[in-house]
């Protein structure tokens, strides 16, 4: 690949004068001259091999990769500092990459929108930020899925499952996606039981092997015998509470060979199709919205195949469940509800179908859930 | 052991004058770059083993890290926290103290930073900044100077303490960042109040680094000319490893290890403010970044000379800046990086031990010849 | 099953105790015996991670876990011996090499760790001695593993070993005074090094307790710092390998209070839960150290005490 001068400001002048040559600036993505086709980028916060969170974004990166015409660049373990901002401007300046998923949430501010701006032929597309079009530059997209969905699958399938009534939720810190997380996770096991509660224990950290256990360790010890997580990787957690004799419910990625008895279903990401539909559509010269947002009818999240131990009014509830879902307009928060600290949410009648925007400020947790947000 | 060796150079008449000074500076430089030249060495026979190219590894090195004005500048916005926090270690080190818990003063510097500037988002960047900077200094320089106190007035090991210290530090940072200190409108990532753009610190004008670089740069020049040109930095080095023997001798041993701890801790509360106000906007988790840990390394290799800290905060934000191209070009993983790195350092700290014996660098030993 | 209420809480302090403090331990017990010869080997943090890789992947090839404990050793032991052999030459800082060798054990561990992050080996045994009991949660906490009560017996021996043997007083001696033990005709730095070699095999089996069975898998995130607490517990202990024991256990059980109060209802501020251990091993080293005498137990050549 030829080098391009690399003083920022040369570069960018490189740039400009190539896309004048070439059609004043109507692709909003350029096929490189010398053939490569596109070139995008992935950043992943963690190590891409984690059973979870970065391992589902490396796969989908591995769906694009087998794309023609397409080269895929990957860097792994880039910290939230300036160390991302250098890891972007590194892909495009020497790489040329025109198309970057930074894949961790606190990429976005300040990170892509420091970036951003001085490369406005690049498209920055991240997970989960909260792209508005009055504040932020337009080559920046955000996408995400309805995960919360999933969960309230699994929660289905928990709520079979129990015998002692009590769930447990290994949860990193408290954020509005952690929240919702769990709360769909108990109200999906309380449409099978409205006795069911659910013990929440955060590990204050995306990542800390020995917390995570010790915290699943606390569930079990406290009678939790469904369990299920929100950490970057869920290994430890599955494996852990498989070794108590719980049963599983998987997050991000599908964990099944970790416990093959004992996990009933697991809620998981689908970004090879949500990749290579966008990487498609950049090569076909379309542009992709700055706000893509799409659940399990989308294909943007899918479901583990259900485990041996579901049993079959579970599977039942399940299925009629999901097709309900894939209907659209499905809602996991209705009223009447209350939150765990006795502050009405929601009264009879209203309810925030999956696409609310208000379910991305999710600051409480539900009656039945036992924890706190703080 | 500099001084001495500076010392008997000038007791003995040497044969070349204009030559001896020059031999006996060349010592350090040469030995040190010889051992870096070992070390890439010896990485390059890791990699050989693994079937890849040492030539394109250092040349994808050189490239990312120093090759092009983007390398460079790539390379320098890494350097401004690597510097103060080697200054962290390296000065309690010139008292022969090991602090490794900069990380937590680093941290809190921080949140004082951000906590401060949530409350003044509306004042001038010329009050509030410098007031800013001063809570991010003090907080950092009592974090560790308690470590110092801990150590003066109870004896409490300050290896152990600063390493808990960093510890707590990082947890009371989660809590307040979590809690009293959240701002409600940036609900995902726990953070202080987002600062305004006048309470941000820009870049050097025609660079893409910030103005923390230049700052960092003018401590070290200050803590060499503390050390090495003040009678606090005499005593400190008279003082040296041995706080027994310079309290016998009637040295203000509990004054420098209460200043030197507290200036230390007060340049990692600097880093601390920088990173808030020139590259995050607000406080959270991701000040705790390393920063401190890779400090104990940078000073080490410095061997505690606030000068030296320079040139290997540069080698070590360039080795890391190039981190991502090798990922990428040479399909290697990220922790390529650390093992090179590991190998470098080995080679650099074991060359300690040939210092002196090489007679060409010692012009009283010329004329034994 | 909530019948045990408040009671939750000293049983999952006690299991985690069983449970965390392994690693601790071991680590601890390799440090006191470099410490005491008088060297410190500040890298014990990466040979532990070198440890619960090779141990991991050694265990996964072979099938067997324990071939995995016996490599975790070996390896460990490989990095004391170079850490060792470094340090024996003159005017090099031992500190400094620790930092470095720290360093190079975790990239070299990551490095090759990459492809054990998805197999799973076998996991340690454990040995039920909570059979007696018909409280799950407490027959749980009593599930213990066999390298616990190695290492509890290996703290028990190595204090003997300093006591009443020979080799004990051959460590101390080198420890105390270089000139003294040149007196006597040994070799300081053989037997330090042989010291620092015998200590990383300890830390590399405290890695290993990490990815064979307590979390029981590899990945980066591993460790988290358990390495260089366990080097600054050697300090809380005195050198005394017994009270070593005290401290891992101490250390882990406080570690376990952060999640286990959040399950008994306590969520509040479960940041400083976690900080819980760090706190108190704070507290009690200022409440027992004293500026009018040296750190009783400490080796006299040992460079992080002088």
């Amino acid at each position: 690949m030829p080098m391009k001068p690399l003083s920022r400001r040369g570069f960018l002048n490189g740039t400009a004068a190539a896309v004048g040559a070439a059609s004043l600036g109507t692709l909003p993505f350029q096929a490189q001259a010398d053939g490569h086709g596109l070139t995008v980028g992935f950043i992943y916060v963690g190590p891409r091999d984690d059973f979870g969170y970065n391992q589902a974004h490396a796969e989908g990166a591995a769906a694009v990769a087998m794309m023609d015409g397409v080269t895929v660049v990957e860097e792994e373990n880039v910290a939230e500092t300036v160390d991302v901002q250098n890891a972007m401007e590194s892909m495009i300046n020497f790489d040329g990459a025109s198309l970057i998923f930074p894949t961790s949430f606190g990429y976005f501010d300040p990170h892509i929108l420091e970036v951003a701006p001085n490369y406005p032929d690049v498209r920055f597309q991240h997970a989960a930020g909260l792209w508005s079009a009055d504040l932020h530059p337009m080559n920046v997209g955000s996408y995400f899925g309805y995960i919360g969905m999933g969960q309230y699958l699994n929660g289905i399938t928990a709520g079979h499952a129990t015998t002692s009534k009590k769930l447990g939720f290994v949860a990193a810190i408290p954020i509005p996606q952690v929240l919702l997380n769990i709360n769909s996770f108990l109200l999906g096991a309380r449409q099978v039981d409205p006795e069911i509660t659910c013990q929440v224990i955060f590990t204050g950290s995306w990542s800390n092997a020995v917390r995570e256990a010790e915290a699943t360790n606390a569930l079990a010890d406290a009678g939790c015998d469904v369990i299920t997580c929100h950490v970057d990787g869920p290994k430890v957690v599955i494996e852990t509470a498989a070794g108590r004799g719980s049963y599983v419910c998987g997050y991000h990625a599908d964990q099944t060979s970790l416990a093959p008895e004992l996990y009933l279903t697991g809620a998981e990401w689908n970004w090879a199709n949500v990749y290579t539909s966008m990487v498609q559509t950049a090569m076909d010269g379309g542009s992709i919205p700055n706000f893509v947002r799409g659940g399990l009818s989308e294909d943007f999240i899918k479901m583990s195949p259900l485990g041996p131990a579901v049993s079959d009014a579970s599977r039942a509830q399940f299925e009629a469940t999901k097709a309900e879902i894939l209907a659209g307009g499905f809602a996991a928060i209705r009223g009447p509800l209350m939150s765990n600290t006795g502050t009405e949410i929601l009264s009879a009648g209203e309810a925030l179908v999956e696409t609310d925007i208000a379910l991305e400020s999710m600051d409480y947790l539900v009656e039945g859930v036992i924890g706190s947000t703080s | 052991m500099s001084g001495q060796t500076e010392l008997t150079g000038k007791m003995a008449a040497s044969p070349k004058e204009w030559l001896a000074p020059v031999a006996r500076r060349a010592e350090v430089l040469v030995i040190p770059l010889a051992a870096l030249l070992a070390g890439f060495a010896i990485f390059s026979i890791f990699l050989l083993l693994q079937g890849k190219s040492p030539t394109e590894f250092f040349s994808l090195v050189y490239r990312a890290g120093f090759g092009t004005s983007f390398s460079w500048q790539n390379t320098l916005s890494r350097t401004a926290p690597l510097l103060f926090a080697g200054l962290c270690v390296a000065l309690p080190a010139r008292l022969g103290l090991v602090v490794i818990g900069g990380e937590g003063a680093i941290v809190l510097g921080g949140v004082a930073t951000g906590a401060l500037g949530a409350v003044m988002l509306g004042s001038s960047g010329y009050v509030a900044l410098p007031l800013m900077a001063l809570a991010g200094v003090v907080v950092g320089g009592l974090w560790i100077g308690l470590v110092g106190a801990m150590r003066y007035y109870r004896g409490v090991n300050e290896t152990i303490a600063s390493l808990l210290m960093a510890y707590i530090a990082i947890a009371v940072m989660n809590h307040l960042v979590e809690g009293p200190l959240r701002d409600p409108s940036n609900p995902n990532k726990p953070s202080t109040l987002g600062l305004t753009d006048g309470l941000r610190i820009g870049d050097i004008p025609g660079w893409n680094v910030h103005w923390g670089l230049a700052a960092g740069l003018v401590c070290c020049v200050l803590t060499w000319v503390l050390i090495e040109r003040t009678t606090w930095g005499f005593a400190a080095r008279i003082t040296g490893g041995n706080i027994r023997a310079a309290q016998v001798q009637g040295l203000p041993v509990g004054r420098l290890i209460l200043g030197f701890t507290a200036l230390g801790g007060a340049f990692a509360g600097l880093a601390g403010f920088f990173e808030v106000t020139a590259v995050h906007g607000s406080a959270n988790s991701s000040l705790a970044a390393g920063f401190g840990y890779t400090g104990i390394l940078i000073a080490f290799l410095a061997r505690h000379n606030a000068l030296a800290i320079i040139p290997v905060a540069i080698l070590l934000a360039g080795f890391e800046a190039s981190s991502g191209l090798i990922q990428r070009r040479m399909d290697l993983p990220d922790a390529t990086m650390l093992v090179l790195q590991g190998m470098v350092f080995i080679a650099i700290l074991l060359s300690d031990t040939a210092y002196g014996r090489f007679k060409i660098f010692a012009p009283e030993r010329w004329k034994s010849a | 099953m909530n019948e045990l209420g408040i009671w939750t809480i000293p049983i999952a302090v006690l299991g985690g105790a069983i449970r965390v403090s392994t690693p601790f331990l071991f680590v601890s017990l390799g440090e006191v015996l470099t410490e005491r010869s008088g060297r410190i080997n500040l890298g014990l943090e990466g040979t532990l991670v070198i440890g619960a890789m090779v141990g991991y992947a050694a265990a996964y090839l072979t099938g067997s876990a324990w071939l995995g404990v016996l490599a975790a050793a070996l390896a460990g032991s490989i990095f004391g011996l170079i850490h060792g052999l470094i340090c024996s030459m003159p005017r090099v800082n031992d500190i400094a090499i620790g930092i470095a060798m720290m360093i190079l054990g975790t990239g070299l561990a990551f490095y090759f760790g990459k492809n054990y992050v998805q197999p799973v080996a076998p996991d340690l045994p454990a040995i039920p001695f909570g059979w007696w009991s018909n409280i799950p949660q407490l027959q749980a906490a009593l599930n213990v593993n066999v390298l616990f009560l190695i290492g509890a017996v290996a703290a028990f021996a190595m204090w003997w070993m300093f006591k009443s043997t020979r080799v004990g007083l051959v460590i101390r001696v080198v420890g105390d005074s270089t000139d003294a033990a040149r007196a006597m005709g040994l070799r300081p730095n053989v037997i330090r090094t042989f010291a620092t070699m015998a200590g990383g095999a300890f830390a590399g089996i405290g890695g290993a307790y990490l990815s064979l069975f307590y979390p029981g898998s590899w990945n980066e995130g591993i460790s988290s710092g358990q390495g260089l607490m366990a080097v600054a517990l050697v300090i809380f202990a005195r050198w005394n390998p017994v009270a070593c024991f005290g401290a891992a256990l101490l250390f882990g059980g406080a570690g376990a209070l952060g999640p286990s109060l959040q399950s008994a209802g306590f969520s509040q501020g479960y940041h400083l839960f976690f900080a819980a251990p760090y706190i108190l091993t704070l507290g009690v080293l200022i409440a027992t150290s004293s500026t009018t005498r040296a750190l009783t137990g400490a080796p006299g050549e040992l460079s992080i005490t002088k």
